[in-house]
């Protein structure tokens, strides 16, 4: 089917002005927040409700055309590139908080809303949603479930996966499914576990119901500073094993803590070789006792240098730096390559030398910033992309860390999505029965293959080659958003 | 021990080429739950599968906050394996006798007390080793806490009753022991008492456990014992002796409530769902979001009262414990997911030989 034929089929029930497909229309849809990756869709569709949702994905699954649904579009492995010959299904129009249950402590909301505006609108109750990625001013929670965002909270709150109740589902064959239930479970297999971080490859969800906990009375950050590595992956450690699950734990090494002082002026030690942001929120007492005990915890462990954040201004002063981390890469190199691997934490020391013995053999340059609590580690790649031949041996360097974290353990990606980006990783990470147990679960919802294919889960044919997250200075889609 | 998968599977191989009915049973603590169907090892219409040989721990770092251990591992082992370093599965498993296994804990999906508060199996489940249908090693999720590499299968194993494969290695999130727990005793009424745990459950207070019985409300607080000291002091009530005693008889299905014989209907509901009247007593735990219903009998009518009302709270019934019925154990699902469940099934375990029966009558 050709754009002139589909669009026409599309405005026989919904506005012209929700039809694009003029290419200076489509452009702004050709890329997600990977914006190596660019593909202008065939037709865009912005429908408003779920009944035509439900109409678009019969008239595609009838002409056989190809659907890549689509939120903000901040996802960071190109989980919503378009097909050329596809259409580009936009739900950013479903935008509607539909219930705030303060008593149930839940919010029923369209997928097109932003996750702060979740917590925005539940704040009034004293009550937020806690998954809390980096984008949240911007991505909205039909791309958090497609994706299983996470955010520095996810140690103590978890993912997404952990704080939905319910969707509404439209299936490739016009089904409207509802998994999940108001209850804590639903009867039959967990579809509501394969749904989330899917990348919108078994259903487009057109309702979310999401849990809302109380938001703690107070929180602090104890900020310390370690002469080496391995200290600080120890002290992360000591913390864990004194009982400690921190709301927050964050490090990074000195490349980046220097990048960032230069312009952000947290107040970070620079003499450091890694610093170590730990955070307690709860009650007041609760939180004055456990920021003694980490404090404790930080000094035996080795810290050259410990300050508590003695207010919310300083607080977030302290938390400012980090959040600055990927936008410092941009500053002090022309291009950054970001990757995203998840490790056991006890191998972080070995991981990072590793890192730095490639780093002098490729003569690359690498930042590491890393989710401490959880073992998420993002090792940012600093290249020119204008030097012949760099980009490719950034490439390898990323391919050859992702090797790394698969041999210790990990995960080729801990929250940013394999995409069209890590594709080529599965084939590193997963035997070929595995990945043809992920194409049947896709089969079982999606027989006939129209769901963003070619994302997610590689051919047992294409199994080759490597990938990984670029942003090129000035041409990030969005460079105003902070990541980390 | 890999001669060990290697004979399960086997068995499952064997079992799909003769589409052989494979009964997957650990510890045999669950033997109630789900469609029962008699075990038959002798006549060679079925085989019985026993993992129970394949235990132990694999690995187990307290400071990862991740444990791996295999599925005939005991519940009871592992849980003092983790206690000596002051952790705990935080969902609070029943075990429903001494040979609960902890591959059968996952495969059941069953939660305890903290679950309100702490989340249920799925959520503590990282990584799964398992068999398929076809007796295939397969090895999905991990042993790290965040991981978007593939579908979630792993999670979806839990709670699927052995219908889709046999776990061979299950890693979970492992959580420390609170510091300090407290149980209250508070005198109410149903409704208040409904409507007092969602009140709390909205507030920044460390309740890990509520249950509701008799015109009793109990309410367990966990955690650093300045956080519980307030907490006491806000909602008030008096202290339980013997707490610990108390929600194991809870969760084990050891109080009073438990022991009359009767038909057990579990219903997972909307928390805020006002008391359900219902031929029978009830026993209310979650919250509000969990009302376990002793019924007065296994008829129709019981069901059809039992469904409905879960229908309109939104939620679903389980009849948990009975006498042989012929009732629908679990809620039927709706044409489209049952249409994806039947599809799963089909791609997980293609000869339909896995716990068939167990989950819906009809696969």
């Amino acid at each position: 089917m050709n754009a002139f034929k589909l669009a026409a089929q599309l405005r026989a029930f919904l506005p012209s002005e929700a039809v694009l497909h003029e290419i200076e229309d489509v452009r702004p849809y050709e890329c997600d927040g990977l914006s190596a990756y660019r593909q202008l869709p065939m037709v865009v569709a912005l429908p408003q409700t779920e009944e035509e949702v439900v109409e678009i994905v019969r008239v595609c699954h009838a002409a056989d055309v190809p659907i890549v649904a689509r939120g903000a579009g901040t996802g960071l492995s190109g989980g919503a590139l378009p097909l050329s010959e596809g259409l580009l299904l936009s739900l950013a129009k479903l935008k509607r908080i539909l219930e705030i249950d303060p008593v149930a402590r839940t919010a029923r909301v369209q997928p097109g809303v932003r996750n702060l505006a979740i917590s925005e609108a539940a704040a009034p109750y004293g009550l937020y949603y806690a998954p809390d990625p980096s984008s949240q001013i911007a991505c909205t929670i039909g791309g958090n479930v497609a994706e299983n965002s996470g955010g520095v909270h996810c140690l103590k709150y978890g993912l997404t996966v952990h704080n939905i109740l319910r969707l509404r589902v439209v299936t490739v064959e016009g089904d409207i499914l509802e998994i999940g239930s108001d209850g804590l479970d639903a009867p039959g297999y967990d579809l509501l576990a394969l749904m989330s971080g899917s990348e919108g490859m078994l259903g487009i969800v057109t309702e979310v119901t999401v849990k809302l906990i109380p938001r703690p009375e107070k929180a602090q950050v104890v900020l310390a500073a370690f002469g080496d590595i391995r200290a600080a992956g120890n002290a992360v450690a000591n913390v864990i094993a004194a009982g400690i699950i921190p709301a927050g734990m964050e490090m990074m090494d000195q490349i980046t803590t220097r990048a960032v002082e230069e312009f952000i002026h947290a107040g970070y030690n620079l003499e450091a070789a890694a610093i170590l942001l730990c955070e307690s929120d709860g009650g007041a007492e609760e939180v004055a006792g456990e920021v003694r005990r980490i404090n404790e915890i930080m000094t035996k462990s080795g810290a050259i240098d410990i300050r508590i954040s003695r207010d919310e201004v300083e607080r977030l002063r302290f938390w400012a730096g980090r959040k600055a981390a990927f936008p410092a890469a941009g500053r002090i190199s022309p291009d950054y390559y970001c990757m995203d691997g998840t490790i056991p934490r006890k191998n972080l020391a070995s991981i990072l030398s590793g890192i730095e013995a490639l780093s002098a053999k490729y003569g690359l340059r690498c930042m590491n910033v890393f989710h401490a609590g959880d073992g998420n580690l993002h090792p940012l790649i600093l290249y020119d992309a204008n030097r012949p031949g760099e980009l490719e041996l950034t490439e390898e360097f990323g391919a050859r860390i992702l090797q790394m974290c698969i041999e210790a353990g990990g995960t080729i990606t801990g929250e940013h999505g394999v995409g069209v980006e890590k594709i080529n990783q599965m084939c590193a990470q997963f035997k070929p029965r595995e990945l043809e147990i992920f194409h049947a679960v896709k089969a079982a919802f999606d027989p006939s293959g129209l769901l963003n294919p070619g994302k997610a889960v590689p051919t047992l044919r294409r199994c080759a080659e490597h990938g990984a997250m670029h942003v090129h200075q000035g041409k990030e889609k969005f460079p105003e958003l902070p990541r980390f | 021990m890999q001669y060990l998968t290697d004979q399960l599977s086997v068995k499952i191989r064997d079992a799909a080429r003769e589409r052989k009915p494979v009964r997957i049973r650990g510890g045999g603590t669950k033997d109630f739950y789900g469609h029962v169907t008699p075990l038959d090892n002798h006549s060679g219409l079925s085989v019985v599968l026993d993992p129970t040989a394949y235990t132990g721990v694999v690995d187990y770092e307290p400071t990862e906050l991740v444990v791996t251990a295999r599925c005939g591992t005991r519940l009871t082992e592992l849980e003092a394996e983790l206690s000596k370093h002051r952790q705990m599965l935080a969902f609070e498993p029943p075990h429903f006798g001494p040979g609960a296994t902890i591959g059968g804990c996952v495969a059941a999906g069953l939660s305890g007390p903290r679950r309100a508060s702490a989340g249920a199996v799925r959520d503590f489940v990282l990584g799964v080793r398992m068999l398929d249908g076809k007796g295939d090693d397969l090895s999905f999720g991990g042993r790290v806490m965040k991981n978007v590499a593939g579908y979630d299968v792993a999670r979806l194993m839990a709670g699927s009753l052995g219908t889709l494969g046999l776990l061979l290695e299950i890693s979970l999130k492992v959580l420390p022991l609170p510091a300090m727990e407290l149980t209250l005793r508070i005198p109410q009424n149903e409704a208040e008492a409904i409507r007092r745990m969602n009140l709390w459950a909205g507030k920044p207070l460390p309740v890990s456990a509520t249950c509701f019985y008799g015109g009793e409300l109990m309410l367990r607080l966990s955690g650093a014992e300045p956080a519980v000291r307030a907490a006491h002091a806000i909602i008030g009530g008096e202290e339980l002796s013997g707490a610990a005693e108390f929600w194991s008889s809870v969760r084990e299905q050891q109080h009073a409530f438990f022991l009359t014989g009767k038909p057990l209907w579990r219903l997972s509901v909307k928390s805020t769902t006002p008391p359900l009247s219902l031929p029978g007593t009830q026993l209310i735990e979650w919250g509000g979001a969990l009302r376990w219903l002793a019924a007065d009998d296994e008829g129709e009518a019981t069901q059809v009262a039992v469904r409905n009302a879960t229908n309109s709270a939104g939620g679903h019934a389980t009849l948990f414990r009975h006498a042989g019925s012929s009732l629908a154990v679990f809620h039927p699902l709706a044409p489209g997911l049952m249409k994806i469940t039947r599809r799963l099934k089909e791609k997980f375990d293609p000869d339909g030989i896995l716990n068939p029966g167990r989950m819906y009558p009809e696969f």
